[in-house]
């Protein structure tokens, strides 16, 4: 890509709030369909995304009652009708009351036509272990993964999040986009405690970000780690720190599970013989569990040492500070895997 | 019933709708029974009058969504005899290419959104249908099948509570059948009609003779009207009952044998029959005529759809994204 001379510095949620305003002006078929989205004086959405936004489109920004299973069911109807709905929910975890528009009808009523029509619906979920308890910090990018029918995007910087966000208005099929709370970029009374700095200097131009092609974000030739959302960082972090070991670790961020870029993935190993996956949901049917398995399948021979999967325990999250960082894969988790690895 | 008002083309179009459902299902009861057709089967006879009425009083790009109960809506709706019979046989020829089978019937080019069997599913779907209508200024129409089930189910209140807030073009048509799979509904329900429930969302509900196709027509026609000038939704209560079983095999013996006799008797084709020769709108000969034009479509349908291949089994892998990088 050219990089252009009008840079601008924005965070994730300024990206996004960006793209959706640019995607509503390009397309009147956009519009934004959620909880407390659009109240004159309110939030923009739990995280701020969409603040003041029903001043420039006020026929388009449609503010919810607390109702997410409509919220989605509404977003399915008029998708078939020709519309680009942008559904948000404030938590991830709100998506369970959804549950039967997303799993049963958005994802599969393509399917079930015999591919006679399409579901350009886009999904927005915060997601994130972040202070509040099980029921507001689940990862639920994973639980959709057996889920055929939705594509899911994870991503990590504002870059990649505006991209992302053009690519999945403009797709025809549905994209579950998984926003970390902890790299928004709140501000004000919504910002976010142990927040992370995702920002980037956007290009002022109409670039997309494909879904199923990851980025390397650090070259290495000892090991291949493969993260997503915060825990990408926290990798790059770690990876500073073996660096200072003299292990030299490759960082590969997805960017989506669905598709997923098998190919990348695969080139490193190939490269390094060594993988370790982290991620912030549960470990059980995780991403990780995912990657290992068809590593094994596929690319056995390439492997020296065997694969390590960092994640969340089996477990809720748990609220306690103390307790919630052990549950959450740290930066020392993530190095010690390596060493462990590095052994073989 | 009333009369005066129609034409004899229209009513004999009526009859020739419902008959083709009642035969349609009998046909297809037969061939499952028989073991000849695959999967599971949920059927409407005896609620042929709410499919045909509803859908007399739609334009053809007007939407519908439906139920795991969906062939009466279907065929009410313009799709056609063949593309659903191929469906059912699971053959490419059939309207979802096989992917979907008798609960997931569908044809968007007919205003017919593929069915979602699970029950209360559709509801939202058809009131987002409507929101998409009212927010490019088309004036279209939405409608949402569902049976006396739904009704309890969570996400009723939520569709029906989002239409009233945008007033939405939308009608939620209840097909009270008495049942939700065996259950009475007035075990789980406690008001007298499922109507009553309109008034907290500030919209009309109407309870209306489900078995008179014109006395739905006529309902259907002041909720449509309603909706497609701006007025909202409508919730549409039709009585009628389900004279076969639940899905497949199912004997329906939790209907009582002196309400089954007395729902027989008010069945809406024997009904109808007589009010067409007691208003001298046609003759045995000319019901006849319509019958065997669609005893005809029928086997002609039966014959293609078991004629035509089977898919390729790998085509399984397909249409499950337009995108597929």
């Amino acid at each position: 890509m050219v990089e252009s001379l009008l840079m601008k510095k924005l965070s994730i949620v300024e990206a996004l709030r960006e793209g959706i305003r640019q995607e509503m002006i390009r397309d009147e078929r956009v519009f934004c369909i959620g909880e407390d989205i659009a109240i004159p004086g309110g939030w923009g959405g739990a995280f701020t995304v969409t603040l003041g936004m029903e001043e420039e489109f006020p026929e388009r920004m449609l503010n919810t009652p607390i109702s997410e299973a409509g919220i989605f069911g509404y977003a399915c109807g008029a998708a078939l009708m020709g519309m680009r709905p942008i559904a948000d929910v404030q938590y991830s975890d709100f998506l369970f009351c959804a549950m039967d528009q997303v799993a049963n009808n958005i994802a599969k009523l393509r399917y079930m036509s015999g591919g006679k029509l399409t579901m350009p619906v886009v999904l927005r979920a915060p997601v994130g272990v972040t202070g509040r308890g099980a029921q507001h910090s689940q990862c639920i990018e994973t639980f959709f993964l057996p889920v055929p029918g939705l594509k899911i995007a994870c991503p990590a910087t504002a870059y990649d999040a505006l991209g992302i966000l053009r690519t999945a208005v403009r797709c025809d099929d549905p994209v579950l986009i998984c926003e970390h709370k902890l790299l928004y970029g709140s501000k004000g009374a919504r910002k976010e405690s142990g927040a992370v700095d995702a920002s980037s200097d956007i290009p002022d131009e109409d670039y997309t970000v494909p879904l199923g092609k990851a980025v390397i974000r650090r070259e290495g030739k000892d090991v291949t780690i493969v993260a997503t959302l915060l825990m990408m960082h926290r990798s790059m972090q770690a990876a500073e720190v073996l660096a200072q070991e003299g292990i030299d670790a490759e960082v590969i961020d997805p960017r989506s599970l669905v598709p997923f870029d098998w190919e990348t993935v695969k080139a490193s190993v190939g490269k390094t013989g060594r993988v370790i996956t982290v991620e912030e949901s549960p470990k059980r049917n995780g991403i990780g569990a995912e990657i290992a398995a068809t590593l094994a399948e596929e690319a056995a021979e390439l492997l020296v040492a065997p694969i390590k999967r960092i994640a969340a325990p089996n477990t809720p999250a748990p609220f306690s500070p103390p307790m919630e960082k052990f549950y959450i894969p740290q930066v020392d988790n993530i190095v010690q895997a390596v060493r462990d690895v590095m052994a073989y | 019933m009333s009369d005066g008002k129609y034409t004899t083309e229209f009513l004999l179009d009526l009859y020739r709708r419902m008959l083709t459902i009642r035969r349609f299902e009998e046909r297809v009861k037969y061939l499952f029974l028989e073991g000849i057709m695959p999967g599971t089967i949920h059927q409407c006879q005896g609620q042929e009058a709410c499919a045909v009425g509803v859908c007399a009083a739609l334009e053809k790009d007007d939407v519908i969504t439906s139920t795991h109960r969906p062939h009466g809506h279907c065929l009410a709706k313009g799709m056609t005899v063949k593309e659903m019979m191929a469906e059912l046989f699971g053959k490419v020829t059939g309207c979802c290419k096989g992917k979907g089978g008798s609960m997931h019937m569908g044809d968007m080019s007919k205003g017919v959104i593929p069915a979602i069997a699970i029950v209360g599913g559709n509801i939202p779907v058809a009131g987002g249908a409507a929101l998409a209508f009212k927010l490019s200024g088309q004036k279209r129409v939405a409608v949402s099948f569902m049976g006396d089930g739904a009704v309890n189910e969570g996400i009723f209140h939520e569709a029906l509570n989002m239409a009233a807030m945008w007033t939405l073009p939308v009608v939620f048509v209840v097909e009270n059948n008495l049942y939700g799979a065996s259950t009475p509904v007035g075990m789980v329900v406690r008001t007298k009609t499922i109507a009553e429930r309109a008034a907290i969302y500030k919209f009309p509900g109407v309870t209306v003779d489900g078995n008179d196709p014109l006395a739905v027509y006529e309902a259907m026609r002041v909720a449509v009207q309603r909706a497609r000038n701006g007025g909202g939704p409508t919730l549409l209560e039709l009585m009628t009952y389900r004279i076969t079983g639940h899905s497949r095999r199912d004997p329906a013996l939790y209907q009582p044998e002196d309400e089954r006799k007395k729902a027989l008797a008010s069945e809406p084709i024997g009904r109808f029959e007589k009010y067409l020769f007691q208003g001298r709108f046609s003759t045995q000969q000319r019901l006849d005529n319509i019958s065997k034009a669609v005893d005809t479509e029928i086997e002609d349908a039966v014959t293609a759809a078991m004629s035509a291949p089977e898919p390729n089994p790998e085509d399984a892998l397909k249409d499950l994204f337009v995108e597929t990088s």
